[in-house]
């Protein structure tokens, strides 16, 4: 039997930990968004409604348009091979429901009425946990929605990047 | 008036009639025989297809990727990265610890390389031949291969003046007093865009989707897209390689659609990469009497460092990679404690936001500032030290591989020097702020603060970033079948027709960016190849 460690050390998002936690949690509902993209193909609206919350923060943009972030993580995710999706949703199941919200990230607010301060607290404490879970938990977060966002051309201006435009000109 | 716009030369060679298959858009199962198949059009693939055409024979080159050519490079990273690199270029080590960039496209990583060319270190070919038994490969055996290499792919110096992102690597490295130098390009009418991570837009990188590809297609050899090679099939003996079993891959390369491909051939060539060939080998179960197939797979685990300047960086423009030092590959021995070679990464909006570390207004600030950003790396040399073992590709459920490569604890203490040495480089070169690329640093603006904060750095896999580029190893060339799963020109010690002509040969890491030692190596194991079947 691997003892507690090993087994944590092992965990990945594919790992019987999460899968085990997310059905054992009892799923609380969460209240429905007001309005979702409906441009999304893999994020449902719970999905969207966390990432919409953590991505102005993860971001460090408060003024972030997050229907722009969501629908980047929905196309990132996509791209991703089968086995990768799979995780990702382990993770938004994981945070999306009651259980994993409150016990894992330590947010008692739903997604929706989070303040910005606890989302900190929370990415930190998964940026910085002595668990490789967490850790990758927050690595797969932090790659999805800087992915998204610094993908999209939109946040170009911000940062002071353009493509050559000589180039740009002449590709066929 | 139309436009005039940058010619693809697929475009011409596709009317010309070259024989090019998309799996993705099979009707039916399909059965396939040629004189050699190979499979993956990498750096191995694409030197070893153009050598065997070019002797005659008919040549089925099988690549898992799509055929993408100039005419679809955007200079886009959100189109790039899922269409042209593995896993979307978040592929990824068992515990997460090291995300690897890794071709999959025709032309493999050769498509999307940063193009710097070094022939293989003489100390790595000292070690081979008196560690690992090849007594074969001496630098004056290998310098036809590697002068042919250069001369068919355009290697030569780079007489454009680096760009800001290198000369603060130069700059450095003089302030301090160590020794550095130029980085030879394997290009031919370079613009300087510094966008070779994304396709070569203009033709000017010599990948082989450019140079082989198109000469063996020339040659009349067959390319099959999208498929993916599961497994091989042998004679009851295992002693030779009888069919291959292949399934082709939806248009969005990741689901296969059903459609079956089986591939007999009189000759067998795996390049498909030194995570792919051993995971063809393992699915196949393949006889694997050394145990090395799918062992000691290096890395160059690589650590970076940011720094910020008073004046313009613009690190995204410009050839990435013109400067290097291997100094600190020299300051102890070989298998000492492991040694580190000095270069600078391109930058773009999309990797960097996602390689920094950290989040929220440090992240922001760090964005911001991307014009007046430089970014070094130090690429470490792994499987030297008796300790570095490397990693071991396994297989997950649905087959496919996965890199097992625990960072060890000389690894470790080889990406903590290497932080302290690139901030040193970028201090002197006039850094105002260095960030070392973890989760638990915050920027410093001295190196006694970079000093005090890196002693305290923990070693630990997702809080250092550690990336890779170059995968080399896993089923290397040995003396003898108990050393090896080749021999010293990529046979198969067990399978008669089976011969590997990739970066998986190699019994430790190159040392140093590996493309022209894989270039070198398979012209070489391909004329072997061709030797071997004009005798028969």
């Amino acid at each position: 039997m691997p003892n507690r460690r090993q087994f944590l050390q092992a965990g990945l998002f594919g790992g019987v930990l999460l899968a085990g936690a997310a059905w054992w949690a009892a799923p609380r509902p969460e209240p429905q968004p007001a309005a979702v993209s409906p441009g999304l193909v893999w994020l449902g609206a719970e999905d969207a409604v966390l990432i919409g919350a953590i991505a102005p923060v993860m971001l460090g943009l408060p003024g972030v348009p997050r229907e722009l972030v969501i629908e980047g993580v929905d196309r990132a995710v996509l791209a991703l091979p089968a086995s990768m999706r799979q995780e990702v949703r382990q993770l938004f199941d994981l945070l999306g429901n009651g259980w994993g919200r409150r016990w894992l990230a330590g947010i008692d607010q739903p997604w929706s009425r989070v303040d910005a301060a606890d989302i900190d607290r929370f990415l930190r404490r998964w940026q910085l946990s002595r668990l490789a879970l967490l850790r990758s938990g927050y690595q797969g977060l932090h790659a999805l929605i800087m992915a998204a966002w610094y993908g999209n051309p939109v946040s170009w201006k911000s940062i002071g990047y353009a493509q050559p435009a000589q180039v740009m000109a002449v590709l066929p | 008036m139309s436009r005039t716009t940058i010619p693809d030369p697929w475009q011409a060679g596709l009317e010309a009639g070259w024989q090019v298959t998309d799996g993705a858009l099979l009707a039916d199962d399909l059965q396939l025989d040629a004189d050699v198949v190979i499979v993956g059009s990498g750096a191995g693939g694409g030197m070893a297809a153009e050598t065997l055409a070019a002797h005659g024979w008919r040549v089925l080159l099988v690549e898992e990727g799509a055929l993408k050519t100039s005419r679809d490079f955007r200079l886009l990273e959100s189109k790039a990265y899922p269409e042209l690199y593995q896993e979307a270029a978040s592929r990824k080590t068992a515990d997460k610890g090291i995300t690897i960039l890794q071709g999959r496209t025709v032309g493999g990583s050769t498509t999307v390389n940063w193009t710097s060319s070094f022939r293989t270190p003489p100390d790595t070919l000292a070690w081979w031949r008196d560690r690992h038994g090849l007594g074969t490969l001496t630098e004056a055996a290998l310098h036809p291969w590697f002068e042919r290499a250069e001369k068919r792919l355009g290697v030569s110096d780079w007489q454009v003046a680096p760009n800001e992102n290198n000369q603060v690597l130069g700059r450095g490295c003089r302030a301090l007093g160590i020794p550095y130098g130029h980085i030879r390009r394997n290009v031919r009418g370079c613009w300087n865009l510094g966008y070779c991570g994304m396709g070569c837009a203009t033709n000017a990188k010599q990948s082989m989707l450019v140079t082989t590809i198109p000469g063996a297609l020339a040659h009349g050899a067959h390319l099959l897209t999208r498929v993916r090679v599961r497994q091989l099939q042998f004679d009851a003996a295992a002693t030779r390689v009888t069919a291959l079993h292949g399934e082709a891959l939806d248009a969005d390369g990741q689901r296969p659609t059903g459609r079956r491909v089986t591939i007999r051939a009189r000759e067998v060539v795996l390049a498909a990469g030194a995570i792919g060939t051993p995971a063809i080998l393992l699915r196949s179960a393949a006889p694997d009497p050394s145990g090395l197939t799918g062992r000691r797979t290096f890395l160059h685990p690589v650590a970076l460092s940011g720094a910020r300047f008073a004046t313009a960086i613009e690190p995204y423009n410009g050839a990435p990679q013109t400067l290097y030092s291997d100094h600190f590959m020299h300051t102890q021995p070989i298998d000492g404690p492991p040694g580190y070679k000095l270069e600078v990464p391109p930058v773009h909006p999309l990797i960097l936001g996602s390689v920094l570390s950290g989040f929220g207004a440090v992240h922001a600030g760090y964005m911001e500032a991307m014009p007046q950003l430089q970014v070094m790396l130090a690429l470490v040399r792994d499987g030297f030290h008796p300790a570095s073992g490397g990693g071991t590709v396994k297989l997950d459920r649905a087959g496919l591989p996965v890199l097992d490569y625990p960072i060890g604890d000389e690894i470790w203490q080889a990406l903590k020097r290497s932080w302290l040495t690139m901030a040193d480089v970028q201090f002197a070169a006039g850094a105002q702020e260095v960030l070392t690329v973890h989760e638990s640093a915050q920027p410093v603006r001295s190196m006694a603060d970079a000093r005090r904060q890196i002693e305290t750095l923990p070693l630990q896999s997702g809080l250092a970033r550690v990336v890779s580029a170059h995968v080399m190893g896993g089923a290397a060339m040995g003396k003898d079948a108990t050393r090896g799963v080749v021999d010293a020109e990529g046979r198969h010690w067990q399978l008669a027709n089976l011969t590997i002509i990739d970066g998986s040969v190699f019994p430790t890491s190159i040392g140093a960016n590996p493309q022209l030692s894989v270039y070198a190596f398979s012209l070489r194991a391909a004329e072997a190849l061709a030797v071997r079947m004009a005798g028969v």
